[in-house]
């Protein structure tokens, strides 16, 4: 597929934020990016016309419930049958922040055995409590499958903000190791927390911004296509939008965020 | 036949609860002599149904479905007669 014929849709509902950022993203690699409202995917009924979704970060719905899980029951009763396609077709799903939150809710993540009825994670209140916003580093740990990171090292440290009040990434407890097992031996592990030469945060405050269990930032589903993630890539794709630019000598070319956007956009020419 | 649905979403004690420790500091800040503090969502709900049981199960079926995640929640439903 050439770059300028890949179609990408950026979901919009009440509350959400970050979706204009986004967009400006994929549209600076070269690809068509689409900012819908939900009720017209629902009227148009046209989600298989696009090569990627992408579920942005906010508050959709108030928060109300739970984080995401509004928007995630809402969508399925709406869209289920079109979005379970979309997954089966290998088509990839990004959720940021708020859209992390939602793939969760909506079972498409962690998805051991594929896409369950009820969740198998939660993202809970952050822990110490209260909004989070700040830049973290979170370490590399994918070993290739996901194809929203494929072009980032193992082990390579990234910078980007978090801005978040339910971030803590938790799973039963009762199966937490069992879980934590799966997640390794199926690659799905994407992101852990750490300082800024890699060393894990081990669950302490701020280096893990909000309690996260094994420091988890985001994973994957197994085949590496819906990937989830609290911070912001969109907020940390351009030099100037990192914090400190101002105080570096030798600023990079782009900010780290540019990483997750180019994978994918290079992934779906070499795919489809 | 209505029937009210008294839900009660609460957090399992095996998960920390922020919400609750904070307000438990601040509670003793007050001068309370409190030993916890546990946070949970409280929902009132008003359905047809044809029985009891019937109105528990739809019950039930909410929490599965919406009001509760599994990996973090317990429920408790206690279902009135709307009179």
């Amino acid at each position: 597929m050439k770059r300028e014929e890949i179609k990408v849709c950026i979901l919009r509902v009440g509350g959400t934020n970050c979706d204009a950022e986004t967009q400006t993203a994929f549209e600076a690699l070269g690809v068509q990016a689409e900012v819908l409202h939900v009720n017209e995917v629902v009227k148009r009924r046209n989600l298989l016309e696009y090569d990627a979704l992408v579920f942005p970060g906010g508050f959709s719905f108030g928060d109300y419930v739970r984080a995401g899980v509004i928007w995630a029951k809402w969508i399925l009763a709406k869209l289920g049958k079109e979005l379970k396609s979309f997954v089966e077709e290998g088509r990839p799903i990004l959720g940021i922040c708020n859209g992390f939150q939602v793939l969760v809710e909506a079972g498409f993540l962690p998805a051991f055995e594929g896409i369950t009825p009820y969740p198998e994670a939660a993202l809970a209140t952050n822990y110490p409590p209260g909004y989070n916003c700040r830049w973290v580093y979170i370490k590399h740990e994918n070993s290739g499958k996901c194809i929203f990171t494929w072009k980032i090292p193992k082990g390579r440290v990234l910078r980007m903000p978090v801005a978040h009040s339910e971030g803590r990434f938790l799973f039963p407890k009762e199966k937490e190791r069992q879980f934590l097992e799966r997640l390794y031996e199926n690659d799905q592990l994407v992101f852990r927390y750490s300082d800024k030469n890699g060393d894990y945060a081990e669950g302490s405050f701020p280096i893990n911004p909000n309690g996260s269990f094994h420091d988890i930032v985001g994973i994957c589903n197994p085949e590496g296509t819906v990937f989830g993630l609290m911070p912001h890539p969109e907020r940390a794709f351009y030099w100037w939008q990192q914090p400190d630019w101002t105080r570096q000598m030798l600023m990079p070319q782009c900010g780290d965020g540019k990483l997750i956007f180019e994978s994918l956009v290079e992934y779906l020419e070499k795919k489809f | 036949m209505k029937y009210r649905l008294k839900v009660e979403v609460s957090l399992k004690p095996s998960h920390s609860d922020p919400e609750g420790e904070t307000a438990a500091r601040l509670l003793r800040e007050l001068g309370y002599k409190v030993e916890g503090v546990n946070v949970s969502k409280a929902y009132n709900i008003l359905i047809e149904a044809s029985s009891r049981e019937e109105a528990f199960a739809k019950a039930e079926e909410m929490c599965r479905r919406l009001l509760a995640n599994p990996t973090k929640d317990n429920y408790t439903i206690v279902v009135e007669e709307e009179k």
